[in-house]
């Protein structure tokens, strides 16, 4: 059985670490402190915590002010808050100025579960991806939280770091994580998986199965969203029959977008997308939702098989 | 204060109301209402009040200003100009394409920490910079310039309270209030009185002075220094198009530049 873990846990201790070497990073939060783990560094680092109480859009602009004084800031809400609510404050503050503003935003995607629909941001990616020079970055699972989290204090600028709500299993021989770079997580030429998120576990448990099948699946997590490995992407498009994307948002604007823009740019293959697809979310446990959305293994299983038929 | 020197700052005023008309005749379009009723307390501050070092744009220890109604910004311009931050002839290149004087300010022009133009948010980035001095122990001040159609934005009032409940008594906000917005009067559109009640029950030392008076601005500067452990705003009450009789209260000249002949007239009545 699977290390199961919290990627907030992973995130609020990454913090407190790096908040020990690092004196110039700052945290702030909007009255989800204890949800988004910011708690762990407010504990810690109590002079170097500001709660702005539940006003994401002055805290999105106070990060950017802060940040263009030399300061690392990281800033933690729900991620339905941190990219809808305060979007314009992201582009025009944060994006626009491109100082070191680190965005984590946390309960993204279906899997927030029973909170249903208005907590439920299944256009997060899109949103960030739509501004310029916005890196981002979803991590797969507990430890890549982490990796995430320290990558990101070296490269400067915007980032955005998307994490769930429920504990998620952790994806065993991923390799090293490194900024910008695809992991290929296992080997075939049959087909291609390419998923992100909590995605990246149903996409290894739907190519185990379709193994037993003689199918063989090349089964990519693409945990950076920009800058996208189109390296990867290509020698996928190139070497397999088809490509199958999973993610845990809308077909729109996200990682299904992201791959199919530079497939279809340069070397069109079939492909597959498993998203949200012009709905919104509701009430229920993660595992119920992905199931009624088409998110689970077997649903990627028979997408598998179709876009290879 | 000698007389001397508020005679001094008057004229600096005058001479940056000179150079906004002559960059947005040639610019062709801008917002001079907004930029002129704002010149007195903003040549007072680069002139008189700021610490800072026009050679060294990004020494760490200046006083900040952000100008949150940065569609004023050919009045930031000129003052960056004058003050030597960058040469007289970009100016005359303010909104031309490869300018580094952007139709909305921006981090390519020397002097400008954090873009503005998407109104509401300049009162929180100077928070923020309140907050790195607070953090840092350093005593540079944050001043903010705020528009009094911009504060219908909700995005202020959460930045209000913050600093407030931040205590951050090292920001000082203006509100250029010229009673003019886009569409009409400011009372008429949507009405902010009563404006100085309202920054006070947020919290703030609220100041009101004649926003074209030289000693009115400079006490006020003055007073909030004084003030510990809360942040202060000078509500100045100015007029629409200060120093240009025929744009004075004229609601078009908020985001229309002059023509060849009215900018002529104008330098005329600027001499």
């Amino acid at each position: 059985m699977a290390e199961m873990l919290y990627q907030r846990d992973v995130y609020g201790k990454a913090l407190v670490e790096l908040g020990k070497k690092n004196k110039d990073i700052v945290v702030f939060d909007a009255d989800l402190s204890g949800s988004t783990r910011t708690s762990f560094f407010a504990k810690e680092f109590p002079e170097r915590f500001f709660n702005f109480g539940v006003a994401e859009q002055n805290m999105m602009a106070a990060a950017t002010g802060l940040a263009s004084c030399g300061k690392t800031v990281f800033v933690s809400t729900f991620a339905i808050f941190a990219a809808g609510r305060a979007w314009d404050q992201v582009r025009n503050s944060v994006a626009y100025s491109g100082y070191d503003v680190k965005i984590v935003a946390t309960h993204a995607g279906i899997s927030v579960g029973p909170d249903g629909a208005s907590h439920q941001a299944l256009e997060d990616i899109a949103l960030m991806r739509a501004i310029p020079k916005m890196n981002i970055i979803v991590p797969c699972d507990g430890p890549q939280t982490r990796e995430a989290v320290i990558a990101c204090i070296d490269i400067k600028g915007a980032f955005y770091i998307r994490l769930g709500r429920p504990k998620v299993p952790t994806v065993e021989n991923k390799g090293k994580f490194e900024f910008g770079k695809a992991q290929v997580i296992t080997k075939g030429d049959d087909a291609t998986i390419i998923a992100c998120g909590i995605m990246v576990n149903e996409a290894l448990a739907a190519a185990e199965n379709l193994a037993k099948n003689g199918i063989k699946v090349r089964v990519i997590n693409v945990h950076t969203i920009r800058p996208l490995d189109q390296d990867v992407i290509l020698k996928a498009a190139c070497e397999t029959r088809g490509i199958v994307i999973c993610e845990e948002h809308t077909v729109i604007g996200g990682l299904a977008s992201s791959v199919q823009e530079v497939v279809a740019e340069n070397n069109p293959v079939k492909v597959l997308c498993l998203g949200i697809k012009n709905r919104f979310g509701q009430s229920g446990s993660p595992s119920e939702l992905l199931k009624e959305y088409n998110l689970t293994s077997f649903d990627i299983e028979e997408a598998v098989k179709k876009v290879i038929s | 204060m000698v007389e001397k020197d508020i005679e001094q700052l008057e004229e600096k005023a005058k001479q940056i109301r000179r150079l906004i008309i002559m960059m947005l005749v040639k610019a062709g379009s801008g917002h001079p209402g907004g930029s002129l009723s704002a010149t007195d307390l903003i040549t007072a501050l680069y002139f008189h009040v700021l610490k800072h070092n026009p050679k060294d744009p990004k020494w760490p220890d200046r006083d900040r200003f952000h100008m949150s109604k940065g569609h004023c910004c050919p009045l930031w311009y000129a003052v960056l100009a004058e003050s030597g931050y960058f040469s007289f002839d970009e100016l005359w290149t303010l909104r031309q394409f490869g300018s580094i004087l952007q139709g909305h300010p921006d981090r390519r022009t020397p002097g400008v920490d954090v873009a503005s133009g998407s109104l509401g948010q300049g009162l929180s980035v100077s928070l923020g910079m309140s907050l790195a001095a607070k953090l840092d122990k350093k005593d540079y001040r944050v001043y903010c310039l705020l528009g009094d159609g911009e504060i219908q934005e909700g995005n202020v009032w959460e930045a209000a309270m913050a600093c407030a409940h931040f205590k951050s008594d090292n920001i000082c906000a203006m509100l250029d209030y010229n009673g003019f917005q886009i569409d009409g009067k400011v009372c008429e559109v949507m009405n902010l009185e009563p404006v100085a009640a309202k920054w006070k029950a947020f919290g703030w030392h609220t100041m009101e002075i004649d926003g074209h008076n030289m000693k009115e601005i400079l006490s006020a500067f003055d007073e909030a220094k004084k003030v510990k452990g809360k942040p202060s705003i000078v509500i100045a009450h100015t007029t629409k198009g200060k120093g240009v009789t025929f744009m004075e209260n004229v609601c078009d000249f908020h985001g229309r530049a002059p023509t060849k002949d009215e900018a002529e007239k104008a330098l005329k009545e600027l001499e």
